[in-house]
């Protein structure tokens, strides 16, 4: 039924007049209370997607300014631009239009090295999402769908990189372009054909800045946001994971809903994020190609390197041993082929493979909301940290020459280290964090059944000096700490909980009244000083005698 | 087509809505809800989503110094954002005019040497504090709630209903018996993708005809010119030394796979040299060519490190002996280095007696049989 003016409830400013106009059309309301009811858990760790989000939007708005300017096409032309020195030099016409953006376009410049910048902070975003994912499990039931398109996404975001940083032409870019030609030769059978569908025949032709320039601009983008669509909406669908907590269970969200709080906290965070990348794309001088000069097949640099992201695999040629493997019939498999093509294979395969193989270990099967702090699962967190050291390894071993040159190391050696640490470190990495998770873990039960060490050392009436422990909760008759670990950090300072009263407020000089900060805090119970009356300092809570039983102490009744 | 169709003008049936119309609205009248304040209506529409507020910490007592200290404080901050965007906007518009010119000039230095890193920096500046001063206003202005809700994990009652109407269409269809059906739908399927994916058979080059991977512009008389296209004789070099050639063709020095390393050996280096099988005599006095393009992933290798006679390549580190036929002797690359057999003609230039003999550049699948 229409409401009338009269009608109770119905708008009488004009704001909200307008905004029954649109809801008579749209029935946008239920859409938009549920939207912004929605509750968003607090961590700063969920963050990381985000400005990963956020450097993806910085990445389409320089991309497309870029491309007002940037010509992808091959054709040899004679540089007239206003940088004296390449003047007169051949080039594409792609270096050249790079070079016209670097130099003759105002503010050209800053918007190539942002979009640059942008670009590396949106694959270190998407990587350390992914560890954060990993880390705390967040990747299980009902999430695996969401990890495949997150790793298909970082997959994706390294090709979108690789294309784009070929597209200048530059002697840097040029030499990268020769080392895909010849991974693409390497693959067995199908190398040769694949490289001349590719460039159009043999390297390097006069096609493939040009179709890296459309898979750069429109196929990997369109492709990135679709998925990034697909993964915002799978990720509302089944709301968010949250760490344990109080009042957090598997089967609710505690946090702040969007509006306003978290609203105002992401719009915060796009500035930041957007803010740091035009810091850095204008103080901060990143790929200046008029110092690499035009592409010449003929020519490289020394320390020639990939962007970040690539260095694990540049890292993994450098150290692979030339082993081709020769077939009969005089067929060759390039040594090639297994450090670039193969260990990129099997390192995504694996990561996209994790969740199922890790269900298929545990049988675990339920669905999980509630995310596990990496020392609870040693076995997950260790597998981790191996992976990384592999990864991290290989990136080193991607800058040996400069390693080699900065610190005066025979580059032969560097090779060798990189070639045995490469065997030798990951699962060194696996056993340290095992022993580290389970030290934690340790640490943990010994907090909640002893309590906290307060720092207050006592002297018995036999002379001995005991500390005094905290429990966190209701002790037993030994004194023995009765709460279960719950998943969640346990307090392993007094001030965690509450030992301390809060700071009070002002800079320079306080603004608020210290004796009314103090009142109001004993009235909440806080503050050491509020429990001295009735706290009875005895040795209760004391585990042993000489020192914990970790430390070698041997257990003893407390005395009462 | 029913019996009794209400809409106007069939039966002359009232225009009503049907018996599921209405939801919340039928639980709560307008006089209801206009007799609730704003935070009850708040609380009504949170419950209704599955949102319960379990906590408000309200934000600081209007009027209060804490308030006037954190309203000086985002005022101060989003200010400095407006302030440094305008400075972005001063330097932008203002170089060339009232500025100096932001070109760049030759002496790299000036104006033109901080226009970029001005923009970045105000640019930079003025976003931070935008997203700084939301922050800060977020924190300290806004009051802090924290909020509880459900998730649910799907219903069984949408599986079983949902599940019913799609066995239902299927079970309609008759899919499970029409097998001839189902046959011709699998042909038209795999038929229509094949022709739609078929266009892309346009990339596919034939990578053996002509062997363009396995030749070069070598060739038996083509003669060795510098990047400038000047010949060259014998002791043109120094012993010791190292030229990039280029075959005298057309376009000859910009052919990614033609460059050649024309290298002078010292007479210790010669008494040590040590030609590969089937490369015997293939080099002339003093003089090797080798191809520059490395055979690990077809970087130039371009350091000449003469007293080891060592070329090592900068992109992975592969090493070569110019000793001995350019065989790798550290790193990843597997293959020596082709060698050109050179020849002097009539002139005294530096000539090709042919074609390298095998391919340069990376390994591939079927190298050894072209």
């Amino acid at each position: 039924m229409a409401r009338t003016a009269t009608a109770p409830g119905a708008p009488t400013t004009k704001l909200g007049k307008a905004a029954l106009e649109v809801d008579e059309r749209m029935i946008v309301a239920p859409w938009l209370r549920r939207t912004m009811n929605k509750v968003y858990p607090d961590h700063w760790s969920f963050l990381l997607g985000e400005i990963a989000l956020y450097a993806f939007l910085i990445l389409l708005l320089s991309g497309t300014y870029l491309t007002f300017f940037f010509d992808a096409s091959m054709r040899e032309v004679v540089y007239d631009g206003s940088y004296a020195p390449l003047r007169g030099v051949e080039m594409s016409a792609a270096y050249d239009s790079a070079l016209q953006l670097s130099f003759d376009v105002r503010g050209g410049l800053f918007m190539r090295q942002l979009h640059h910048w942008a670009a590396l902070l949106f694959v270190a975003a998407i990587v350390v999402h992914l560890l954060r994912i990993f880390f705390t499990g967040a990747f299980r039931k009902p999430r695996e769908t969401n990890w495949l398109i997150g790793v298909v996404l970082l997959v994706l975001a390294l090709l979108e990189g690789v294309t784009g940083y070929s597209l200048p032409d530059d002697l840097l870019s040029g030499t990268g372009l020769r080392i895909i030609s010849a991974i693409l030769l390497s693959i067995p059978v199908i190398g040769t054909w694949a490289h001349f569908a590719v460039f159009n025949g043999d390297f390097v032709g006069e096609q493939i800045i040009g179709r890296f320039y459309i898979v750069h601009v429109l196929l990997i983008p369109a492709i990135l946001l679709v998925l990034i669509g697909l993964h915002l909406l799978i990720l509302v669908k089944q709301k968010h994971t949250q760490f344990p907590g109080a009042g957090r269970t598997e089967h609710n969200v505690v946090g702040n809903r969007l509006f306003p709080t978290f609203a105002a906290k992401a719009t915060g965070l796009i500035f930041v994020v957007f803010g740091v990348c035009a810091a850095l794309g204008g103080l901060v001088q990143i790929n200046p190609v008029w110092l690499w000069g035009p592409y010449n097949p003929a020519q490289v640099s020394a320390a020639s390197q990939p962007d970040w992201y690539i260095f694990f695999l540049d890292g993994s040629t450098r150290i692979f041993p030339p082993w081709d493997i020769n077939l009969p019939g005089n067929y060759t498999i390039p040594a090639l082929f297994w450090p670039t093509v193969v260990i990129a294979g099997l390192m995504f395969t694996a990561l996209a493979l994790y969740p199922f193989i890790e269900r298929k270990l545990t049988k675990d099967t339920a669905s999980h909301h509630l995310l596990q702090r990496p020392r609870d699962v040693p076995v997950r967190t260790s597998l981790g940290a191996m992976a990384l050291t592999f990864y991290i390894w290989l990136m080193v071993a991607g800058a040996n020459d400069v390693v080699a040159d900065k610190f005066d190391i025979s580059l032969n050696a560097m090779t060798w280290v990189g070639r045995i640490g490469v065997i030798i470190l990951p699962p060194i990495a696996y056993v340290v964090t095992y022993r580290i998770c389970l030290g934690l873990q340790q640490h943990d039960r010994e907090v909640l059944e002893h309590g906290i060490e307060t720092g207050v050392i006592r002297r018995l009436p036999s002379g001995e000096f005991i500390e005094v422990h905290q429990p966190l909760g209701p002790v037993d008759e030994h004194g023995h700490g009765q709460l279960a670990y719950g998943g969640a950090p346990v307090p392993k300072r007094m001030n965690h909980v509450g030992g301390a009263r809060r700071a009070i407020r002002g800079f320079f000089t306080p603004i608020e009244e210290p004796s009314q900060v103090e009142l109001e805090q004993r009235a909440e119970g806080r503050g050491l000083a509020t429990g001295e009356p009735d706290r009875e300092l005895t040795s209760s809570g004391r585990p042993a005698d000489g020192g914990r039983p970790s430390e070698g102490g041997r257990p003893q009744e407390p005395r009462d | 087509m029913t019996t009794h169709d209400t809409r106007p003008g069939s039966t002359g049936g009232a225009d009503v809505p049907g018996p599921l119309y209405g939801g919340p609205d039928d639980d709560y009248t307008p006089e209801q809800l206009a007799a609730m304040n704003r935070i009850e209506l708040d609380r009504l529409g949170a419950r209704y989503d599955g949102v319960e507020i379990l906590h408000v910490d309200p934000g600081p007592e209007p009027g209060s110094v804490l308030e006037k200290r954190a309203i000086r404080q985002v005022g101060l901050v989003w200010s400095l954002a407006g302030l440094f965007a305008f400075l972005f906007v001063v330097v932008y518009v203002g170089s060339g005019w009232f500025l100096p010119d932001w070109q760049w000039d030759i002496t790299e230095g000036g104006w033109s040497a901080l226009f970029t890193p001005l923009l970045g920096l105000f640019m930079g500046l003025s976003l931070l504090l935008v997203g700084y001063g939301l922050v800060l206003f977020t924190k300290k202005l806004l009051p802090h709630e924290t909020a509880v809700q459900d998730k649910h994990d799907g219903s069984h009652f949408d599986r079983v209903t949902a599940g019913a109407t799609l066995v239902g269409g299927y079970h309609n269809s008759g899919l499970g018996r029409r097998k001839l059906i189902v046959r011709s739908l699998a042909l038209m399927g795999g038929g229509v993708g094949l022709m739609l994916i078929m266009p892309l058979g346009g990339l596919i080059k034939n990578p053996n005809k002509g062997n363009p991977l396995g030749t070069t512009s070598w060739a038996a008389g083509v003669r060795l010119v510098r990047d400038d296209g000047t010949p060259i004789r014998p002791g043109d070099q120094e012993p010791g030394s190292l030229e990039t050639v280029f075959p005298a063709v057309p376009g000859g020095n910009r052919q990614a796979d033609a460059a050649t390393m024309l290298i002078r050996l010292r007479p210790e280096q010669v008494a040590v040299l040590e030609p590969r099988e089937r490369y015997e005599g293939f080099e002339y006095g003093e003089y090797v060519a080798y191809s520059k393009i490395c055979t690990h992933a077809g970087c130039p290798v371009s350091l000449y490190e003469q007293e080891t006679s060592r070329i090592l390549c900068p992109c992975h580190q592969s090493q070569f002996d110019v000793t001995q036929g350019a065989k790798p002797v550290f790193g990843p690359a597997t293959r020596a280095l082709p060698q050109l057999p050179l020849d002097v003609d009539d002139e005294g230039f530096f000539v090709a007696r042919s074609d390298y003999i095998e391919a340069v550049g990376p390994t591939y699948w079927n190298r050894e049989r072209i």
